[in-house]
């Protein structure tokens, strides 16, 4: 059997900026191969983002004029329940009639409504605590000891300006983001 | 590992070494495809596409896992998420067309690296196993293409998928009810997507599966080489990392340009106009193809056009499947004791002469049935049933083969080039 | 033995395809496939170039705005492009008011349902909303235009072998029937002859009949050729709306991996330079020794 003398794997007798300078571009190669495989990894996560039909409908248009004062409607708007109330002026009195400092979650109905247009209180028809529907939109329902909304859940009760004031719930009643387009019309995210 | 030289695993961390006694995985590693796996040093680029295969299986996996989470696997709604995927998913385009045009890349290497084991010899002793398990994986490719191609649920998916069920039809006694049992029904319809999304996702992890076994067994003897001479010492290998790590590595850079190529620039050559028509099954398209990679079975089922006893449906049929089944009798068939057709200059002839008979067949399949290509399948098909069945068994009794070199060693010492005009057989002292 | 049963296989399928062959061939002989009627008379599309040909393509905006002119007013009343919603024409160069006026204006509307009574009814379109398509169903569409079904126009550019070229060459080819095509393949009732078609009669009657059917708002003139190029561009882009960033994308792929690829080349070449210098082989096969041996056999006078 013949003998075999090993060269590869050590290094041979090389300066030594010779020896840097093959690995260097082992190196290149398998850094640039990295950076390809990462720049690929973007449209694999970034499918899962939103697609553009979804993104369509992140904003919605919705015509208010029906709505009645101590009228409200429930509508949807990026898959979630929105609250669109019209508030009477007694509700706006016993809202601004509140300490905030008794508030768990303080905040003032003027805070929570666009200006000149505080009779109109947008929430969304999401309980903060764990996720229920809460009732007092349509007409009938049970809207709690606080004249606003109450979830049958766990016994959340809002306001008439939407924040809590009984119950686990943690926070008030999320506001989007909302502009009015026309007396009549107000769009929605 | 069979070579007695191959460098042990010595891990390199503390970690490792502690991962490697509980878990030997850094070392199944090391062994296979590190520096622990001696491989034969005059591999040539035709060695490059089982990993090229590999490398294909990987990104339609991950490309159509990712598809998965945007397709509606129903009658109704498949056509539309496919187009919602184009337009409306974030580079939802670009996944598709890398998935289709992935797809035919992937039957392009495989293609390559099954004719590359028929010059070779790679399916002879002692690698019948690693052989069959590469069929079964085919056949599994086959099963899941056919499967992918019909989820969008276009023309060409529809009467695709009416086509190929309706062949099992024509197996007497039990051929309606399989068929009726594949469809779920008695023709593509809601059933039939159901299952084969279910399947399309599910066989690529069976192929997985399959290709670990194959590289194993391959393992076992270690891999073949050009010259089709065992390896005999130390200087004939050498270790997979890093050499054919890095030869890999351009190769895959080449692949991966190709790839790019028809994704990026002519996403939609290899495919069907009418698969942009939602499926309807009140229309039949002028001409129902399958996709380029099934031509030559297809030429091949429509190349008996006369009864003989058995009706001529169900001759193309037994032909198409016989077509790929006597691919798994080939060890047994050619029983020359030379394995590489570089030493075998009568087998060469006639291997070229199968490489032309193929691409005649797959030329014909992308045609519509009409004459002269009739006739020209059905002479290809004689040819290549001739070229199996019959020249090669008889060719491995009756050849005259060149004499073989040595060693490898001795084959690359004289250099790459005179593998094929070899030594000489030197006095028996010399024998490495 | 596997070889035995082989060969009677192989002789068997090698049997049964000559006959078929045979059979063949006699056929052929005694009777050459004739060219059919389609085939003779069938036209391949004229060639057309567009701005979006080639791997450096893009959409002229203009040339789009005006083939969606055309397809608005010449083809949507019985033509759908169900897959194109109204936002993808800020793709155009509208701005969202257009985009929200072309919606709010166009002629069909969304079906919907009617909140107080529950009935089936209709509303404007948003931008959000996919292009409604002319008739609730296949059946009613058909009734409408003598059994026909107009397709979609969505896809038709990658539907139709011939893309683009070939909706232009048929919008424009509309001929009266070559004198010697034979009676059974004259229009009849309710089909137009067009050699573009593949089987030369069409249902859909002249869409572009005149020059200036359509006003252009850039003031382009709006000749049935041009009228007819601008609305295939404007098909090509409902087709494939990605277009231009797959070609952009391509091209900065391959850029990246050509240069990757060169960087591997060059690694691949930097690895395996040490393997040839380790090829020494020594002992017996050591070619030094080989040659000490031929020249001890000489000197002695061995043949080997």
């Amino acid at each position: 059997m013949a003998t075999v003398e090993h060269t590869e794997g050590t290094a041979p007798a090389a300066p030594d900026g010779g020896v840097r300078r093959r690995d260097f571009i082992n190196l290149a190669a398998v850094s640039v191969a990295g950076v390809g495989g990462a720049a690929l990894l973007y449209p694999l996560v970034n499918q899962m983002n939103p697609s553009a039909d979804v993104l369509a409908l992140a904003s919605i248009d919705v015509d208010i004029a029906a709505i009645q004062p101590g009228q409200a409607i429930k509508t949807i708007w990026r898959k979630q329940p929105i609250f669109i109330r019209n508030l009477t002026p007694q509700e706006i009195q016993a809202a601004n009639a509140v300490n905030t400092g008794d508030l768990r979650d303080p905040q003032t109905l003027a805070e929570r409504t666009v200006d000149g247009r505080v009779n109109w209180l947008i929430t969304l028809g999401v309980c903060t605590h764990l996720g229920c529907v809460p009732l007092g939109a349509a007409e009938g329902e049970n809207r709690g000891e606080y004249g606003g909304y109450f979830c049958p859940c766990h016994g959340s009760h809002y306001d008439t300006a939407g924040r809590i004031r009984k119950g686990p719930a943690p926070q008030n009643l999320e506001v989007p983001e909302y502009s009015f387009t026309s007396p009549t019309t107000v769009r929605i995210g | 590992m069979s070579f007695p030289w191959a460098e042990e695993y010595r891990p390199k961390s503390a970690f490792m070494r502690w991962l490697d006694d509980r878990l030997p995985l850094p070392r199944l590693v090391w062994g296979s495809v590190g520096g622990g796996y001696p491989v034969p040093r005059n591999l040539n680029h035709f060695w490059n596409f089982g990993v090229l295969a590999g490398l294909a299986l990987v990104i339609q996996i991950v490309t159509g896992i990712v598809l998965a989470m945007h397709f509606e696997a129903s009658t109704a709604g498949a056509f539309n998420s496919v187009e919602h995927i184009m337009r409306d998913v974030n580079q939802g385009w670009f996944l598709r067309y890398l998935h289709a045009n992935g797809a035919s890349f992937f039957f392009i290497v495989t293609y390559i690296h099954i004719f590359r084991g028929l010059y070779y010899g790679s399916y002879k002793a002692p690698r019948e196993m690693v052989w069959l398990l590469g069929l079964v994986i085919f056949l599994l490719m086959m099963a899941t293409a056919f499967m992918g191609y019909v989820l969008p649920w276009g023309q060409m998916s529809f009467w695709a998928a009416k086509v190929i069920t309706g062949l099992f039809s024509a197996i007497p006694v039990v051929g309606e009810p399989i068929q009726t049992w594949l469809l779920g029904g008695y023709a593509p319809d809601q059933p039939t997507l159901s299952r084969f999304f279910s399947l399309h996702y599910l066989l690529p992890f069976v192929i997985a599966g399959v290709i670990i076994l194959h590289i194993w067994a391959l393992h076992i003897p270690g891999s073949g080489n050009p010259t089709g001479v065992d390896v005999k010492t130390p200087q004939d290998t050498l270790p997979f990392h890093p050499y054919y790590t890095a030869k890999d590595g351009f190769g895959a850079g080449l692949f991966l340009i190709g790839l790019a190529l028809m994704t990026f620039f002519l996403p939609n050559y290899l495919g069907h106009p009418d698969n942009f028509i939602p499926a309807n099954p009140l229309s039949t398209p002028a001409h129902i193809t399958p996709e380029w990679y099934f031509w030559p079975f297809y030429a091949i089922l429509r190349a008996f056009t006369v009864d003989f006893i058995l009706p001529a449906k169900l001759w193309g049929v037994l032909a198409m499947f016989a077509s790929i089944l006597l691919l798994f009798f080939l060890p047994w068939l050619d029983k020359s004791p030379v394995r590489s057709g570089s030493y075998r200059p009568t087998f060469r002839i006639f291997f070229w002469i199968l490489i032309g008979d193929v691409l005649v067949l797959g030329w014909c399949g992308g045609l519509p049935a009409e004459e002269p290509y009739v006739m020209i399948s059905q002479l290809a098909t004689i040819y290549y049933f001739a070229h199996f069945l019959i020249i090669l068994p008889l060719l491995s009794l009756v050849e005259r083969t060149l004499p073989l070199p040595n060693s490898i060693s001795e084959s690359v010492l004289h250099g790459e080039a005179a593998e094929a005009t070899p030594l000489g057989v030197r006095p028996a002292a010399t024998a490495g | 033995m596997v070889r035995i049963l082989g060969f009677f296989v192989g002789l068997g399928f090698v049997a049964v395809a000559a006959w078929s062959l045979l059979w063949g061939v006699i056929a052929y002989v005694g009777e050459r496939p004739q060219e059919t009627v389609e085939h003779h008379f069938h036209e391949e599309p004229r060639a057309a170039s567009y701005t979006f040909d080639g791997p450096f393509g893009r959409y002229d905006r203009q040339q789009l705005q005006r083939g969606f002119q055309v397809y608005r007013e010449v083809c949507a009343a019985c033509h759908g492009l169900g897959f194109v919603a109204f936002r993808n024409l800020h793709d155009l160069g509208y701005s969202e008011a257009e985009v929200r006026a072309i919606a709010d204006q166009w002629q069909i509307q969304v079906p919907s349902i009617n909140p107080d009574t529950g009935e089936a009814a209709t509303r404007k379109a948003l931008p959000a909303d996919r292009f409604p398509s002319p008739y609730p169903n296949d059946t009613a569409a058909r009734a409408a235009n003598n059994n026909a079904l107009p397709p979609d126009l969505s896809l038709i550019v990658k539907a139709r072998e011939g893309g683009a070229p070939y909706v232009e060459s048929l919008l424009t080819g509309y001929q009266n029937p070559p004198a010697d095509l034979p009676p059974e393949n004259r229009p009849g009732q309710g089909l137009y002859y067009n050699p573009y078609f593949p089987n030369l009669n069409i249902a859909m009657p002249p869409p572009l009949t005149a020059d200036g059917q359509v006003t252009y708002a850039d003031g382009t003139p709006a000749t049935r050729q041009q009228m007819a190029h601008d609305v295939a561009a404007f098909l090509a882009w409902a087709a494939e709306p990605t277009l231009e960033s797959r070609l952009w994308g391509g091209v900065a792929t391959l850029i990246f991996l050509i240069f990757a690829t060169v960087l591997a080349w060059f690694a691949y070449k930097n690895v395996w330079a040490t393997a040839d210098r380790s090829v020494r082989v020594t002992g017996p096969l050591d070619p030094e020794n080989i040659a000490k041996r031929e020249a001890a056999d000489r000197d002695a006078g061995v043949n080997r």
